[in-house]
């Protein structure tokens, strides 16, 4: 990973706008969908599949690459979309999302499209299918990282605390699990619904090295992917804290639209605010 | 009589038969599949000697992973290990695995077509003691129902050991069901084993028989149809015992060739009659050419506390059940 120049910082501003604009047109076109999770995580995934990840799309079971696996599967058009602009797949194909005969399903399949390392959905699984990859890297001794993506809800799952627990007693060094704070799940805010405070805590009691960030500044996401790398002998949770709906104004915040997609005027509407936003970004950069 | 091609044991009815947990045999075929494929890793929640799996950690204490008591965690890591080469062996008694962790293994290995091999122990009524808590009897029919999924059901310790080493060979999401007591040693380290078929271990010549009936069971209790099979010929009864070891994917051709020939069928199986063995023969004779079924198992319910022998005469599961399901077909005519 190089260092984070300005000027790729820039680009990367621009191509996380960009991809939220394609996440609406997205859903609009898919019909069904959840709109919250991906705008929010769309600067997470910007910054991993054009800075971070050492992968390559065109040949996507390279065995040397670096591991990307989405644990909260329902986010996954932020991830098809960021495929997508990565080179893995033509854009056009975006528009068969949740349709009959497509690659790209409602949640993740392993299998169907190349470039995804699991099929996800039920939470709570995505973190040991992360350790398995892992520790089949250290048996192997290969040198790629695993990189694990996971919502803030789906902690409440056992499986979850089953991995943290395994993970901590094996002090993994190649394994970086990022979770996406948003405060948000399906029945109202995470601190209502199971509160999952004194989050940190929770985790360097389990033998993790903890690191807390803006999952909105990329900047803050390298460098903490700089420090996970560093760390002995213990595996990296980066808590990025993330607004759900990012860029939408009235999707802020607003946990009634973790589920659904925008209607025709909702993602009109949107997508204004996006482009003028994009270009505001764009002017400023020139 | 039994079927000399299969090379049978021929002291399988003698009083002092030996008698062989069959998870000993998972235990010998693990070690055995260590030696022959590097990928192999055996991963353990908490039972590493009673699903012996001790013996692999010994051997190759850097291949295998002691996970606690984490069935759903094991399940997931191995799904993980699965899609990055490795072949890994994922052990516990069955209602935990794959009991609990069911929709992991349904998600992360089947749906993921990972190359996971789920060893259940102490599956059937005979776990004794331990009471119906620890009694597997759902679990073939949870593994069967999965895509991608292959179900080995073998009879005895050897027969273990040889579906264990074609688990390890063989690509795929494969589940192997055994138990926790002593049963008698049915095969020989001659008897063929081959995956998906079928085999004969006893048949009466039918010339001129009027009185037929098959017997198709999986697992230890293929013993006690083999006794049934001789106490029933003895009475003019033509009998035929195959044992059913795959119960996925399903010998089709075979059932369908039994249910020509015997035009009558007893099932036997340490699990619900629901779902299990006797269901998938059933399913698959109803297409074509159905015939009039028995089956020998758990009639819906769960078991209790008891010696292993107990359970199995108060739940029906004894010889003379084999014996008396054959004979209710008869009558039936």
């Amino acid at each position: 990973m190089d260092p984070l120049h300005e000027k790729k910082l820039k680009f990367l501003e621009i191509q996380a706008n960009q991809i939220r604009e394609k996440i609406i047109e997205t859903l609009l076109e898919a019909g069904s969908g959840h709109s919250a999770g991906p705008l929010g995580m769309a600067d997470i995934f910007t910054a991993l599949y054009f800075h971070i990840l050492n992968h390559d799309p065109k040949n996507p079971d390279w065995p040397d690459r670096d591991r990307l696996v989405l644990s909260n599967g329902h986010i996954c058009p932020v991830q098809y979309v960021a495929m997508a602009y990565a080179g893995y797949f033509p854009l056009e194909e975006l528009k068969t999302l949740r349709k009959i005969n497509s690659r790209l399903q409602g949640h993740p399949h392993r299998g169907t499209l190349p470039g995804l390392e699991t099929s996800s959905g039920p939470l709570g699984s995505g973190l040991s299918q992360a350790i398995g990859i892992a520790l089949a890297a250290e048996l192997d001794r290969k040198k790629y990282w695993t990189y694990c993506i996971g919502s803030d809800g789906e902690i409440n799952e056992g499986n979850f605390w089953e991995a943290v627990m395994f993970a901590g007693k094996k002090k993994f060094m190649n394994l970086i699990h990022i979770i996406d704070r948003n405060n948000i799940q399906i029945d109202g805010h995470t601190e209502e619904v199971m509160p999952l405070e004194p989050l940190q805590e929770k985790f360097e009691s389990f033998n993790w090295h903890v690191i807390d960030i803006n999952g909105h500044n990329m900047e803050q996401f390298a460098d903490a992917v700089a420090e996970a790398k560093a760390i002995y002998e213990q595996p990296t949770v980066i808590i990025a804290h993330t607004i759900p709906g990012k860029g939408v104004s009235f999707m802020e915040y607003d946990y009634t639209w973790h589920g659904r997609p925008p209607k025709k005027e909702e993602a009109e509407k949107a997508l204004h605010e996006l482009r003028t936003l994009g270009k505001r970004i764009k002017s400023e950069h020139e | 009589m039994l079927n000399k091609k299969e090379k049978l044991n021929s002291k399988i009815f003698d009083p002092d038969v030996e008698m062989v947990p069959t998870r000993n045999g998972y235990g010998e075929g693990l070690v055995l599949a260590g030696r022959k494929y590097k990928d192999v890793v055996v991963l353990s929640a908490d039972l590493t000697d009673s699903t012996r799996s001790r013996a692999f950690a010994d051997e190759f204490p850097e291949r295998f992973f002691e996970m606690g008591v984490a069935e759903q965690n094991m399940a997931t890591v191995a799904a993980g290990l699965g899609i990055s080469g490795k072949i890994p062996f994922i052990a516990s008694y069955a209602v935990f695995s794959p009991g609990r962790n069911y929709e992991q293994i349904r998600t992360t290995i089947c749906y993921n077509d990972s190359n996971v091999k789920i060893a259940g122990a102490h599956a059937g009524i005979s776990v004794g003691p331990d009471g119906a808590t620890h009694q597997a009897t759902e679990d073939i029919a949870i593994m069967r129902v999965i895509p991608n999924m292959r179900v080995f059901v073998p009879c005895d310790a050897l027969e273990t050991k040889k579906a264990t080493l074609a688990a390890a060979k063989l690509w795929g999401p494969t589940y192997i069901r055994f138990a926790r007591e002593e049963t008698p040693i049915i095969t020989t380290e001659d008897t063929p084993f081959t995956p998906g078929k079928i085999a004969t271990f006893w048949e009466t010549p039918l010339r001129g028989k009027k009185k037929k009936v098959a017997v198709i069971a999986a697992g230890p209790l293929v013993a006690k149809a083999l006794h049934a099979a001789r106490k029933l010929e003895k009475d003019k009864i033509g009998v035929g015992v195959f044992n059913c070891h795959t119960i996925k994917p399903l010998d089709e051709r075979k059932i369908a060739e039994i249910a020509k020939k015997y035009e009558k069928i007893v099932t036997v199986e340490e699990h619900q009659i629901y779902g299990g063995l006797g269901s998938a023969v059933a399913e698959s004779l109803a297409k074509k050419n159905p015939v009039p079924m028995e089956f020998v198992g758990l009639q819906d319910a769960f078991g209790e506390s008891g010696k292993p022998e107990e359970l199995l005469e108060k739940y029906g599961m004894e010889v003379q059940d084999i014996m008396q399901a054959a004979e209710r077909l008869l009558k039936r005519g």
